[in-house]
């Protein structure tokens, strides 16, 4: 190789888009490379089906699985817990702030609740709430609350203290303090535990749809497995994962563009 | 007038609790929650035994804990999430170092990692199946895949915040690639390392018990599935109980072991 060639592919990997489109590329020849050592034999095509077989499965499950009707059923089971988390969460951390004594005896607990793995208590949810989409939602409110309560509390306690004094100045009273001076103070906070919330509550709703077999995307998994449909059940986790990564993106971009410029 | 003084001043003194003011809160709450428990199981408002009285509970969990198979059960799972975390952990670690050592594998691969990372694992549970048969080595792998996330994604972050001048200490003593990793880039991050593995316990966790209720014969996942199936409630109580004090007793003991707690909050 000369060393033009060296020096060109220095500064590829230097360049803006470089290194990301490596990563897609060796991403592609990964996939091509499964496809390949499954048609030679070395990988069993029964346990693992060919990528080309996925992507053709693609408009298959989309269409004959009524996915989009699978998507809307997640999406309002995610947007009910996240309602749910959003009003409770946001008065419960609102609640803490204003009474000093209730946090200091309850926050260590909401801080541990936030650190259990509480969707092992599916099963209890089962019998309380039987096998429904309420269940489904109130396993997913339970899981993003802790967060939401937490950055609430955060955000309020860390309202920077010359705005606190500025308010005290104008004479405000304390319901024109908490929503002229307190609350947008909070709010960049309070949204960063909101997308938490958001993301640990459709995280354990997809879960459990796949673990009841019931409800939507997570459901259409389990299904697909149960029929032993490989390249389906593939194609709809490959579709599974797409649909959260361009929610976390979204949610990301949602917050940088309410964020304030520091 | 120094007579009214010297009598004003017992009144002034302000009421003393027995107990900090905290403290007698907490038990307050304690208390008020398990007398509403109790009266909630004893008025049968509640479909029959979905509230169950915390006698019953408490007779479930002694029975539990003084079963010798439920110790046959608990090691299943341990031993699930022990092989799990260390296949995860050291792959973790592995994928973390190499990520965080380089900026062109940080921006050619990182972004995967970090959107694939709070995707909902357990939906993985079906391969699994099929790679690794119905037995402990599909829920090793979901606890291993679970916990792989958290401590790559910690590590990558550590690497990049440790010392340029350590960095180039260890340069200058010319460190081989294994010495600069022993001796520099891991007692340097040690934090962000342990950090990461207490995420990806928790993780781990969940993965491999979530997997156990799903298709399994062992483990503590099994029994609480079973609890469900046979509708024996003071028993999924008591095994909830037990998984909680495990999960959180662990969460604490590696954070207290990694000095976690001696680190300002920011």
């Amino acid at each position: 190789m000369s060393d033009a060639t060296v020096a060109a592919g220095k500064a590829f990997a230097r360049s803006r888009y470089g290194p990301a489109l490596i990563g897609l590329g060796s991403f592609v020849a990964f996939i091509v490379l499964v496809e390949l050592l499954i048609r030679v034999g070395l990988i069993n095509r029964f346990i693992v089906p060919m990528p080309s077989d996925i992507i053709a499965a693609f408009p298959r499950v989309i269409e004959e699985e009524q996915v989009l009707h699978r998507f809307v059923l997640t999406a309002t089971e995610a947007l009910s817990a996240t309602i749910l988390v959003t009003v409770l969460g946001v008065s419960g951390g609102v609640l803490l702030h204003r009474y000093l004594l209730l946090r200091q005896a309850t926050e260590t607990w909401v801080a541990a609740i936030a650190a259990a793995p509480l969707v092992l208590m599916y099963p209890l949810y089962l019998v309380i709430f039987g096998r429904s989409a309420l269940t489904i939602v109130m396993m997913g409110f339970t899981a993003g609350l802790a967060p939401v309560i937490l950055k609430t509390l955060e955000g309020l306690s860390g309202t920077r203290r010359v705005l606190i004094n500025v308010g005290k100045s104008f004479n405000l009273t304390p319901s024109q303090q908490f929503w002229k001076i307190l609350f947008p103070a909070a709010l960049p906070t309070i949204f960063v535990g909101l997308r938490l919330g958001l993301i640990f509550s459709l995280i354990n709703i997809v879960g459990i749809e796949f673990l009841i077999n019931f409800g939507g995307l997570g459901q259409l998994i389990n299904e697909l497995a149960e029929r032993y449909d490989l390249p389906g059940t593939y194609a709809a986790i490959c579709f599974v994962i797409l649909v959260s990564v361009c929610v976390f993106v979204l949610m990301e971009r949602l917050e940088r563009w309410l964020r304030p410029v520091d | 007038m120094a007579e009214t003084g010297r009598l004003s001043l017992p009144s002034a003194r302000p009421l003393r609790l027995p107990v900090h003011p905290v403290t007698a809160l907490r038990i307050g709450i304690i208390v008020a929650v398990l007398v509403i428990w109790e009266l909630v199981s004893a008025s049968g408002w509640l479909y029959r035994d979905v509230v169950p009285s915390l006698g019953a509970i408490g007779k479930a969990l002694y029975a539990t804990l003084s079963d010798p198979s439920f110790y046959f059960h608990l090691y299943t799972t341990f031993y699930e999430i022990g092989i799990a975390m260390v296949i995860g952990g050291v792959s973790g670690l592995a994928v973390g170092i190499l990520l965080g050592g380089s900026k062109f594998m940080s921006r050619a691969y990182e972004a995967y990692l970090y959107y694939l990372g709070p995707c909902p694992k357990i939906i993985f549970f079906p391969i699994m199946i099929m790679w690794f048969g119905v037995g402990p080595g599909s829920k090793v792998a979901m606890g291993a895949i679970s916990c792989f996330f958290p401590v790559a994604l910690n590590v990558a972050g550590g690497m990049r915040e440790i010392d340029k001048v350590l960095i180039r200490v260890g340069r200058s003593f010319r460190a081989n690639t294994w010495q600069m990793v022993t001796k520099i880039y891991l007692p340097a991050m040690r934090h962000p390392v342990i950090n990461g593995m207490r995420l990806g316990l928790g993780v781990a966790l969940i993965g491999t018990l979530l997997a156990e209720t799903k298709l399994s014969n062992r483990g503590i996942g099994f029994l609480v599935i079973q609890a469900y199936s046979i509708f024996n409630m003071p028993q999924m109580y008591a095994l909830l109980i037990i998984l909680f004090v495990i999960a959180i007793g662990a969460n604490t003991v590696i954070g207290r072991v990694g000095g976690l707690d001696s680190i300002k909050r920011t």
